[in-house]
């Protein structure tokens, strides 16, 4: 055991890019919860956009343009979601399961002819003397844009649902949508904003996977992420700065418990496997015992003459 | 009444009519555990089913189900392609093994083929490749190219076929480079690119410059590249995208002919239960074309070492060789035996850590 080959600095810098992925999609779900509907086709979602990041920037050239459209294709996804269970009244368990294996099946058959194929790498930040500091530069200031993006995204939503009036609509929303019908607005048409805003961050989320993290596509590269930012949504009690907590805080276990194997450490690699998901569950269990709830109605339909 | 008669006779017409039809054509189920697009394992196993299909043509029909989670949802799989009436079924990962044991007993007339396991039944055959002579190819190379003297090895999970794997390129790049220092990462899954990257880099920043992998997918691969200096190996697939840097040589499994050799034997009646582990001299197991990253001499010793193999004048596995506790395996000129290594679980000497149990 030699502890001191992990190298903190590189760990942190790492945990943050295994994080963002998860960060991204949890932040749109909390969204779409935070607006009452439960959409479980995060998964699904995600795969898509990994797909359609990665065709578009094998295709363009560009990132960028690549990003765009796997937000796009998330937000487009999603309105299938919209189609079952806001216009067709449709259980939205069911729907957002079957959304999976949709976007599961269709992000296969979109993938076929670029298995193998090697993207363009995404640009990094690189500050000429901010980059170069010697802790704090690979830490903060060498990362690629969407990275910071998912962070700001986590302030904006913070601040939006706290202090702004759209905020209070969609928690009003999420709520009683009864209450927010009675008062004039348009729950259908602002929950169906919510779950395609959803629907984009799950997609980039998918594409920094495909994009970023791997670099590569392949089927079914999310394996199960979707799942964990649904889960990391409940136990960070809807609240976003928790989202960011239970994702660095997964990503960060996630990459440890490798650095710790390849280490030599010895403790029972079955244990160190199973850490992230049990810290990370252990922790927002502890701080969610201020007994903030699920917005009232969550998973409820909303039909106008009810 | 009448309609109700005429209804079950139409019914049954049409059940004798699906039955005729199949009875014609042999039917053969493929169970993956990975998606067939995921470049390595269950891409060379649908390689396979395909050849199945191009050497058989009318007289096969073949069904496959990808992404099965190894242990109970793989049952159900296979039972429903057994009640669809399949007549042969290849279930490919080490994790079907119970499973496969507990359908074939209800299907006595369905044959049953698993990969890498080790338990058999009248109407269940296992069968195996010897990846860990390919292993040793890795291992020569990873041994005489390795800068930092650190080999990362991301293994899937701890069953004997991993083992003889780690072992094998150890003993190799041990006898070729006396410092080399083996670094193992468990993933506990075959298929995971987020994960397999996430291994690859963490090896990499702790010094690794040659990343081996037992894991499915090419993403280790793509980590690699993106690091620059490291070198890989394609894992059950060549991986030739990643040629010539990182990836430098690889191991590639060739199912094909013992898949149309089965599908035969079930065709004409001759199928036996057997149990076949076949290496590079069957070629079962091909080691991919060596790169141009490799240097030539380094090259020509690889290549001999194969043809050695493969001719059997040389088992990677001769001792003297030692466990990793430091008592005796093998003595002086003595090649283990099959049995040994298909219930191989322990480190040879020199290995670090400890086998997750």
């Amino acid at each position: 055991m030699d502890l001191s080959e992990i190298n903190p600095v590189l760990l942190i810098a790492s945990l943050m890019v295994a994080a963002t992925p998860l960060l991204l999609a949890a932040i749109g779900e909390l969204v779409v919860e935070k607006a009452g509907v439960l959409n479980l086709g995060v998964e699904g979602m995600m795969i898509i956009g990994a797909i359609c990041g990665f065709a578009i920037t094998v295709e363009t050239g560009s990132t960028l343009f690549g990003f765009v459209a796997a937000a796009v294709g998330g937000a487009v996804l999603s309105l299938l979601f919209v189609l079952l269970t806001q216009v067709a009244l449709a259980n939205q368990v069911a729907s957002g399961l079957a959304l999976t294996l949709f976007g599961l099946g269709l992000s296969a058959l979109m993938g076929q002819s670029y298995v193998g194929v090697k993207p363009p790498s995404t640009p990094e930040l690189n500050i000429p003397w901010l980059s170069d500091l010697p802790v704090v530069g690979p830490i903060l200031f060498s990362h690629d844009l969407v990275l910071y993006f998912g962070i700001g995204l986590i302030a904006v939503v913070w601040a939006v649902l706290k202090y702004t009036r759209l905020g209070l609509i969609l928690r009003a929303v999420g709520e009683n949508h009864d209450a927010a019908h009675a008062l004039g607005y348009k729950v259908i048409r602002i929950r169906v904003l919510a779950i395609m805003f959803g629907g984009a961050c799950a997609g980039l989320g998918g594409a920094y996977i495909s994009l970023v993290r791997v670099p590569q596509w392949t089927e079914g590269m999310t394996a199960g992420i979707g799942w964990i930012a649904l889960a990391l949504v409940v136990f960070a009690s809807w609240k976003p700065w928790r989202v960011l907590l239970g994702a660095y805080l997964f990503g960060g276990i996630t990459v440890l418990q490798l650095n710790l194997q390849a280490a030599g450490v010895a403790i029972p690699v079955e244990y160190l496997a199973m850490s992230p998901y049990i810290i990370t569950i252990l922790v927002l269990v502890i701080l969610s015992a201020d007994k903030s709830g699920a917005p009232a109605s969550l998973g409820r339909i909303f039909h106008a003459s009810h | 009444m009448k309609l109700t008669t005429l209804l079950a006779t139409a019914a049954m017409a049409l059940g004798m009519a699906t039955a005729g039809v199949a009875q014609d054509k042999t039917k053969v189920g493929f169970v993956y555990v990975g998606p067939v697009g995921d470049g390595g394992w269950t891409y060379e196993h649908d390689k396979g089913r395909q050849a199945v299909e191009a050497e058989f043509g009318d007289q096969v029909e073949t069904v496959f189900v990808e992404s099965v989670p190894e242990g109970p949802d793989s049952e159900r799989v296979m039972t429903q392609m057994a009640l669809d009436g399949a007549d042969l079924i290849f279930t490919t990962s080490f994790g079907y093994m119970d499973p496969t044991i507990n359908v074939a007993k209800k299907f006595p007339k369905v044959k049953f083929e698993h990969a890498t396991g080790y338990k058999t039944a009248p109407n269940v055959s296992v069968y195996s490749a010897r990846f860990y002579e390919g292993r040793a190819v890795q291992g020569h190379i990873a041994g005489k190219m390795t800068k930092s003297n650190v080999v990362g090895y991301i293994g899937s999970y701890p069953i004997p076929e991993v083992i003889r794997g780690i072992n094998s390129a150890y003993i190799h790049a041990k006898k070729v480079n006396p410092d080399v220092e083996f670094k193992i990462v468990w993933a506990y899954t075959w298929f995971d690119p987020a994960k397999e990257a996430d291994a690859a880099k963490v090896l990499i920043e702790q010094g690794a410059d040659v990343i081996l992998q037992h894991t499915d997918s090419t993403a280790p691969q793509a980590a690699a590249q993106d690091a620059g200096n490291v070198i890989t190996f394609g894992q059950a697939s060549d991986m030739s995208e990643y040629a010539p840097m990182p990836r430098v040589s690889s191991i590639i499994d060739n199912w094909a002919p013992y898949y149309i050799a089965r599908t035969k034997a079930v065709m004409d009646g001759s199928w036996e239960s057997v149990n076949t582990w076949d290496g590079i001299a069957q070629g079962m197991v091909e080691i991919g074309e060596i790169s141009d990253a490799v240097p030539a001499d380094v090259k020509e010793e690889a290549l001999a070492m194969k043809a050695a193999m493969a001719d059997g004048s040389y088992h990677p596995f001769t001792g003297p060789l030692n466990k990793q506790d430091g008592s005796d395996w093998l003595a002086e000129g003595e090649t283990a035996d099959d049995g040994t290594l298909a219930g191989m679980n322990f480190y040879v000497e020199g290995l670090d850590g400890e086998i997750p149990q």
